[in-house]
C-alpha cells in the first residue's frame, strides 16, 4: 500500500512539474513570432497578405508573421478579448476608422509617433493619417483608404434605355422603375443594411447626400432632423416600393457583392473590393459589365449646393500597447504600408501615398494592374466626398442604437421620425455616462 | 474471537482511510483546475457585477452596489429581451420533447431501418453549433436559399420571400434551425430510456385490453419521468442561455427581435466595453436558469420513481 503511496505521489509531482514548465513564458528562440489581425472582406484578400507576409519574412529572417483574418463584423470584439490575454493574443490589429477613441481610452494602442518618419508623416494621405491620429500623437500605421462607391450594371441601364447613370437619388428611383417594369432586375437596387455597421454607412451616404449630419456643430445627435428623417425615409419607400431588394434589411456587405455579382441588380452601393470581384469570372456573372458613377445625391442637396456623398471607411494597423515585440511588429506595419507594396498589390486597394496620384506616378500607378485605369479615377473622384463617422470613444453602443432605428422604421416597427428620436435620446444618454 | 474482529475493522478501516486519501490526492489536480477555471471567475464576475467597469487596460472601476441589476431591470429593453428568450426557450423544449418522444417511440418500435434511423439522429445533433447556424442562414437566404428555391418548385409561394428580414418570422426561424440540432439529443435520451423499461408491464395492459395510446399514456409515459425531466432541464438551461446559433443566423435582427439575453450580454461586455453591466447580466441569467431548474424538480421530481 505505501509503494502504491508513493507511486502515486511520485507521479503527482511530475506531472506539476511538467505543467509548471509547461506554463512558463516561453523564452524567444530563433525568430520571434508576431500575430497579426485583420478582415476577409474589404482590401486585400488573405492570400495577397499572406504572400506579403512570406515576403516579409524572406528579407527578415528574424521575424516570424501568423496573419490570422475574420470578417470585418467580427474584428472589433476579438481584438477586446485578444487584449484581456497576457501576453496579448495578437501583437498587431487591423483598426477601423471608429475605433481609435475607444480603444486609445481603454490603453490598447501603442503610441507610434516617434516611429513615424518623415517620408511616411509627408507622403501619406493627410487623411489617412486622421484615422490613427488624437491629440497630436499617432496610434497605427494607415493600411486601406477607402470609401463607398456607387457601382452600377451598364448592360442593364443601356437594356433599360439609359445612357447615362443616376446623379440625384430620385434619378436613380426613376432608372429602378424602369429597370424593374420592363423586368430587366425584379429588385434593382442592393444595400447592406443588415443590424450591423454596414446600415450606419449606407445611411451616412444619403445623410450627407441630403445635406444632413450625425451631429451639430455642438456635438448633440442631429440625424433625426428633417433632412435625416427624409433619407431615412426614403429608404423605407425603396423597400416598400420593390425597388431595393427587400432582403437588404439583413444583407453585409459580402451579401450584396453575391446579389450584385450574379447580376440580379443594377446597382449596388459598396466598398471598393466588389470592382475587382465583379471581372473575376470565377466569382462574377457580370464581368466587364460593372462601372463606377459618382454616389448620387438628393436633388434638395444637389440644389443646397452638395456636389458628393461617401462615407469614409479608412482602416489602419494598429500594434497593441502590451506586445512584447512592438519593434518587429512596427517593421512588419511599415512593410504593409510600404509605397513598393501598396503599388504592386494596388487592384483591390489602391496606395495610401499621394505622391503615386501626381505627375508621372499617376500613369505607372494607372498602369500597375487591369483594374487601376477604372479605379484610380474613381477614387480620386469619390474620396474628396468621404464623411466621418463621429470619434467619440462610445461610438460602438451609439451606432448600436443607430442601426436599431434604421431597422425598427424599415421593418415598420417604428416611424422613421420616432425611430431616430430614440436613437438620439440614446446618443444623449451616451455622452452624460 | 472478539479480539480478531475488532482488528479486522480496525485494518478494514484504515485501509479505507488510505483508499481516501489517496482518492483525494488523485483528484486534487482536477479539484484545482475546477476551482481555477469555474470558480475563480464565477465570484470574480459576481464582484464585478457590482462595478462600473469600463473594458481596457488599468481603468478605474466606480463601486456601484447593485446599480447594474437595477440600471438593467428598469431597462424595457432587457424586458423585451427576456420574453424573448423565454418564447425561444418555451417554444424551442416543447417542440424538442413532443418530436423527440415521437421520433423515440418510433425508434422503439423497431420499424424497418430503425438502425439507420437512430444512427442518422446523431448526424444532426454532432454538427457543431455555429456549422449548424452557417448551414441555416444559407438555407433562409432570400436570394440563394433552399427554402425559397424548395416552396418556389413547389408552387407554394411567388416570389422569394427575405426570411430574416421579417420581424414576426425571424426568432421563429432561428428555432427551427435549433430543433434541427437539439430533438436528435432529447430522441436518443428519451429512445434509452423507453429501451429500459420493463416489457411486462406493457403485456400486462394490452393482455387487460388497453389500446396502444393508453398503454403509452398510462404507462410508458410515467415511467419516463424521470428521463423527460433530465432532458427537460438541460435543455431548458441550454435553450435560455442561447446565443451562438442567433449571433451565426440573424447577429440580433431584424430591429433586434432575434436578441437573446446571452446576446445582450455578450454586447454589454465585449462590444460596448461595459463589463460590470454584462457581469450583472450574467448572473441576472443564472438566476433565472436556477428558478427554471427548481421549478422543473418541484413539479416533476419524484424521488421513488429514481430509487425504483
Amino acid at each position: 500500500m505505501r509503494t502504491m503511496y508513493k507511486i502515486t505521489l511520485f507521479a503527482l509531482t511530475l506531472l506539476f512539474v511538467v505543467g509548471a514548465v509547461g506554463c512558463a513564458p516561453q523564452q524567444a528562440a530563433g525568430p520571434v513570432t508576431i500575430h497579426v489581425l485583420t478582415m476577409d472582406q474589404a482590401g486585400l484578400k488573405p492570400a495577397e497578405i499572406d504572400q506579403i507576409a512570406r515576403d516579409f519574412e524572406a528579407q527578415n529572417p528574424d521575424i516570424k508573421v501568423v496573419m490570422e483574418y475574420l470578417g470585418y463584423d467580427f474584428i472589433h470584439d476579438k481584438i477586446t478579448t485578444g487584449m484581456a490575454a497576457k501576453p496579448p493574443a495578437y501583437d498587431a490589429a487591423m483598426i477601423d476608422v471608429i475605433w481609435p477613441d475607444e480603444f486609445i481610452k481603454a490603453g490598447y494602442l501603442l503610441d507610434v509617433t516617434d516611429r513615424v518618419t518623415p517620408e511616411m508623416k509627408e507622403g501619406i494621405f493627410p487623411a489617412a493619417w486622421n484615422g490613427v491620429s488624437r491629440n497630436g500623437k499617432v496610434y497605427g500605421m494607415p493600411w486601406l483608404m477607402d470609401v463607398k462607391y456607387f457601382m452600377y450594371n451598364k448592360d442593364m441601364l443601356q437594356q433599360a434605355g439609359f445612357n447615362e447613370p443616376p446623379k440625384t437619388w430620385e434619378e436613380l428611383v426613376e432608372q429602378a422603375k424602369v429597370i424593374k417594369e420592363q423586368g430587366i432586375a425584379e429588385f434593382p437596387i442592393t444595400w447592406s443594411w443588415n443590424q450591423k455597421e454596414g446600415v450606419v454607412c449606407d445611411y451616412a451616404v444619403l445623410l450627407f447626400g441630403n445635406g444632413g449630419a450625425f451631429v451639430d456643430a455642438s456635438g448633440k445627435p442631429a440625424f433625426n432632423d428633417e433632412k435625416g428623417v427624409e433619407a431615412l425615409t426614403w429608404m423605407k419607400q425603396t423597400v416598400e416600393d420593390g425597388l431595393t431588394n427587400p432582403s437588404a434589411v439583413s444583407s453585409d456587405e459580402m451579401a450584396v457583392e453575391a446579389d450584385f455579382l450574379a447580376g440580379k441588380s443594377a446597382f449596388a452601393v459598396n466598398w471598393l473590393f466588389q470592382y475587382s470581384d465583379s471581372n473575376d469570372p470565377s466569382k462574377s456573372q457580370v464581368v466587364g459589365q460593372v462601372a463606377f458613377a459618382p454616389m448620387p445625391v438628393f436633388k434638395a442637396g444637389a440644389d443646397a449646393g452638395i456636389k458628393g456623398s461617401s462615407v469614409d471607411g479608412s482602416s489602419s494597423f494598429a500594434i497593441m500597447a502590451t506586445t512584447p515585440y512592438p519593434d518587429q511588429t512596427w517593421k512588419f506595419l511599415a512593410y504593409l504600408a510600404s509605397n513598393e507594396v501598396q503599388i504592386k498589390h494596388s487592384a483591390q486597394m489602391l496606395p495610401i501615398w499621394k505622391a503615386d496620384f501626381e505627375g508621372d506616378a499617376l500613369a505607372k500607378l494607372e498602369a500597375a494592374t487591369p483594374a487601376n485605369p477604372v479605379t484610380v479615377p474613381a477614387f480620386l473622384a469619390q474620396f474628396p466626398y468621404a464623411n466621418e463617422r463621429p470619434t467619440v470613444p462610445y461610438y460602438n453602443e451609439a451606432s448600436a442604437a443607430l442601426q436599431l432605428a434604421i431597422q425598427e422604421a424599415l421593418t415598420g416597427v417604428k416611424s422613421p421620425k420616432d425611430a431616430l428620436d430614440a436613437a438620439a435620446a440614446k446618443w444623449i444618454e451616451l455622452a452624460g455616462q | 474471537m472478539t479480539i480478531n474482529s475488532n482488528s479486522r475493522v480496525k485494518q478494514r478501516l484504515s485501509v479505507r482511510e488510505q483508499d481516501a486519501r489517496i482518492a483525494w490526492l488523485l483528484v486534487t489536480p482536477s479539484l484545482l483546475v475546477i476551482l481555477g477555471v469555474t470558480l475563480w471567475p464565477i465570484i470574480s464576475t459576481f464582484v464585478l457585477s457590482f462595478f462600473v467597469a469600463p473594458t481596457g487596460i488599468n481603468q478605474v472601476r466606480t463601486f456601484v452596489g447593485f446599480g447594474n441589476y437595477l440600471e438593467m431591470l428598469r431597462d424595457p429593453a432587457f424586458w423585451e429581451t427576456i420574453k424573448r428568450t423565454l418564447y425561444f426557450t418555451a417554444v424551442s423544449v416543447g417542440l424538442e420533447l413532443i418530436l423527440g418522444l415521437a421520433i423515440a417511440q418510433l425508434i422503439h418500435s423497431r420499424p424497418w431501418g430503425w438502425k439507420f434511423l437512430r444512427f442518422s439522429l446523431i448526424i444532426p445533433w454532432a454538427v457543431p453549433t455555429i456549422v449548424n447556424g452557417a448551414m441555416w442562414r444559407w438555407i433562409y437566404s432570400a436570394d440563394f436559399g433552399a427554402l425559397n428555391g424548395i416552396l418556389f418548385q413547389l408552387g407554394l409561394i411567388e416570389h422569394y420571400v427575405p426570411w430574416l428580414t421579417l420581424s414576426g418570422a425571424a426568432m421563429n426561424l432561428v428555432i427551427l434551425a435549433d430543433l434541427w440540432h437539439t430533438v436528435p439529443f432529447v430522441a436518443l435520451i428519451l429512445q434509452a430510456a423507453l429501451a429500459a423499461l420493463p416489457e411486462e408491464l406493457n403485456e400486462a395492459a394490452a393482455v387487460d385490453g388497453a389500446n396502444a395510446f393508453q398503454r403509452f399514456w398510462h404507462i410508458r409515459l410515467p415511467l419516463l419521468r424521470p428521463a423527460i425531466l433530465v432532458a427537460l432541464i438541460i435543455r431548458t438551461v441550454e435553450a435560455f442561455r442561447v446565443f451562438d446559433i442567433v449571433y451565426i443566423i440573424t447577429s440580433g435582427g431584424p430591429a433586434s427581435k432575434t436578441i437573446t439575453i446571452s446576446y445582450l450580454t455578450y454586447l454589454y461586455s465585449f462590444s460596448y466595453g461595459k463589463q460590470g453591466t454584462g457581469a450583472a447580466l450574467s448572473f441576472l441569467i443564472s438566476i433565472c436558469t436556477i428558478i427554471l431548474a427548481i421549478l422543473y424538480i418541484r413539479f416533476l421530481y419524484r424521488p421513488e420513481e429514481t430509487q425504483s
